[in-house]
């Protein structure tokens, strides 16, 4: 009974956080911008997703947060197909992903306390239940004092910090960053890997997309490497 | 945030900002829409449903001001009725009148019969053939005003039985004729009134429908953002339709409030004018130019109306835009 119970649990446990079979992206008649794309990412895995400017790499990340469909191949996240999803099931997903974006997309009108309280905001908690955790996680990102600002007063290191909590603020099941440190200083760019393994540790999936080779350098973790629209895996 | 954070917390607390920690305030968030429509299409799409619906209560204030006058002309031709008699050269005329005053004061219902005396019969005619004329060789018919008791609408068919046997040559006019096009004027003014509120709420609606696609185009990043952070359509929808009826409510509110205020206004006017002969034309039309609390009543319901219909079909058009772009 018990190896039963392990067994099923082991199996739950290896449902890939993405998986993609054969997959390929078009836009309009062009040619395929990425094609062949076989992969999987492990839950509670670490990766960089790196390559030259323009291989793709945002692109990939559209994909996996499905505002993007591909023109062929299977996708599936926590083990759904999404090509089969519902709206509804569709916003459940993205509820268990975090994103940062390379250009931040902080709402302009609203406060980075606001911004970063977002999502729980949209899922609509009560902001006495998140007050505390979002104040700490801006004052570790280091905007503690900038919490009452708004976005267009901040410097782009503080808009990719917002950005970064805002990500941050669900522990996603999935985190996925696009250029995440691209704005911050060496000292800061540490801070937030560091803030990125813990969160690793704690059991969320990340991909951090960069062109940074003194940041993947600093951990020996697997590299999704994209080229001539084609994905190489470096173990 | 869910239990994650003991590990968090404590990579905070390596580097903790800012000093001491502060007690917290109740509140960080300005609780600010999500959907930012106060740009300069949302005031123009006030300004626009201010004066949809200014128009709306103009609309509906001037049907319940005819409604009303018309129910009040109604019941005053109802209440009367009026006999009269042609004079015949072989019966005494006066004695006629006479019985028919007598006849109708025994009829049920009838609370007074007031017979005109022959130069008031002859006054009459004063306003079509003019004044100092000799009227003896004209066979003037001479009539007999009956007031009926309040609320009562008797059988006038014995009364009329009567008059054809004893008075030959009297007849009895229940203006009938007259309430009945009274009432299809009247009706037909509501209608018109009711028909030009429903065309106002169309354009409305429609005004908000552009709106809010423009709002949608406007705000596509927003759009993108908020269901990147997990929020669904329905959240997205609510969040416009909070914003618009928001709009809708103070366009509406300035469009109905300035109705009110110009109907105040022309109704003080009017008052004023009561002793001059436009007042009292006007005062003959449409009575006091007031409008009851019904018609206050009205007004604000349409300005209500004006604000759902502004955040309904706002949520509408968002659910329908975002099943159309995936």
């Amino acid at each position: 009974m018990r190896a039963y119970y392990d067994e099923e649990f082991d199996e739950d446990m290896a449902v890939p956080a993405v998986h993609f079979e054969n997959v390929g992206v078009r836009y309009g008649m062009g040619p395929e911008v990425l094609r062949d794309l076989t992969f999987s990412i492990e839950p509670n895995s670490f990766q960089f997703l790196t390559g030259p400017s323009g291989a793709g790499k945002t692109t990939l990340l559209r994909l996996i947060l499905l505002s993007v469909k591909p023109t062929r191949g299977l996708i599936s996240l926590f083990g759904e197909d999404v090509s089969k999803i519902s709206k509804n099931e569709l916003t459940g997903l993205r509820r268990r992903m975090g994103v940062v974006f390379q250009d931040f997309r902080l709402l302009d009108h609203l406060t980075t306390y606001e911004n970063v309280a977002l999502p729980l905001r949209v899922q609509g908690k009560e902001e006495a239940s998140y007050r505390a955790e979002v104040v700490e996680l801006l004052r570790w990102v280091g905007l503690g004092d900038r919490m009452h600002m708004l976005p267009p007063v901040l410097s782009g290191g503080e808009k990719q910090r917002a950005a970064i909590a805002r990500a941050l603020i669900v522990r996603p099941d999935l985190l996925l960053a696009d250029e995440p440190t691209g704005n911050v200083d060496p000292s800061l760019a540490r801070r937030l890997l560091r803030l990125f393994i813990e969160l690793n540790r704690l059991g969320t999936s990340v991909v951090i997309a960069t062109h940074d080779f003194s940041l993947m350098d600093q951990l020996n973790v697997r590299r999704l490497v994209l080229g001539d629209g084609r994905l190489h895996i470096d173990e | 945030m869910n239990a994650p954070q003991p590990r968090l917390r404590k990579a905070a607390a390596q580097k903790p900002q800012g000093g001491e920690k502060r007690k917290l305030p109740a509140s960080l968030s300005r609780n600010a829409p999500l959907v930012p429509v106060d740009s300069a299409g949302g005031q123009a799409l006030a300004a626009v449903i201010a004066i949809l619906t200014f128009l709306a209560a103009l609309c509906a204030g001037g049907a319940e001001l005819i409604s009303a006058s018309s129910a009040q002309w109604r019941s005053e031709i109802a209440r009367e009725v009026t006999i009269q008699i042609r004079p015949n050269p072989q019966r005494s005329i006066d004695d006629d009148v006479a019985r028919a005053v007598a006849l109708a004061r025994q009829a049920p219902g009838v609370e007074e019969a007031q017979p005109f005396t022959k130069e008031e019969s002859e006054r009459l005619l004063e306003p079509w053939l003019g004044t100092g004329l000799d009227f003896n060789d004209l066979p003037v018919p001479r009539l007999i005003v009956i007031k009926l008791k309040e609320d009562e609408r008797p059988d006038f068919a014995p009364l009329k039985q009567s008059l054809q046997k004893e008075v030959p040559g009297a007849t009895l006019d229940d203006h009938a004729l007259w309430v009945s096009r009274l009432s299809t004027m009247a009706n037909t003014i509501i209608a018109t009134g009711v028909f030009l509120v429903t065309l106002v709420l169309i354009a409305a609606g429609l005004a908000v429908i552009f709106a809010t696609r423009g709002a949608m185009a406007g705000n596509k990043e927003v759009v993108e953002v908020l269901h990147f952070v997990g929020a669904n359509d329905d959240f997205i929808a609510k969040e416009f339709q909070r914003r618009f009826f928001r709009l809708g409510l103070r366009g509406s509110a300035i469009g109905a409030g300035g109705a009110l205020v110009l109907i105040i206004v022309l109704g003080l006017i009017t008052r004023s004018w009561r002793a001059s002969p436009a007042g009292d034309q006007i005062e003959a039309l449409f009575g006091a130019f007031s409008i009851s609390w019904t018609g206050y009543l009205v007004v604000i319901l349409i300005a209500l109306l004006v604000a759902l219909i502004t955040g309904i079909v706002s949520r509408l058009t968002v659910r329908r835009f975002l099943n159309g772009n995936g």
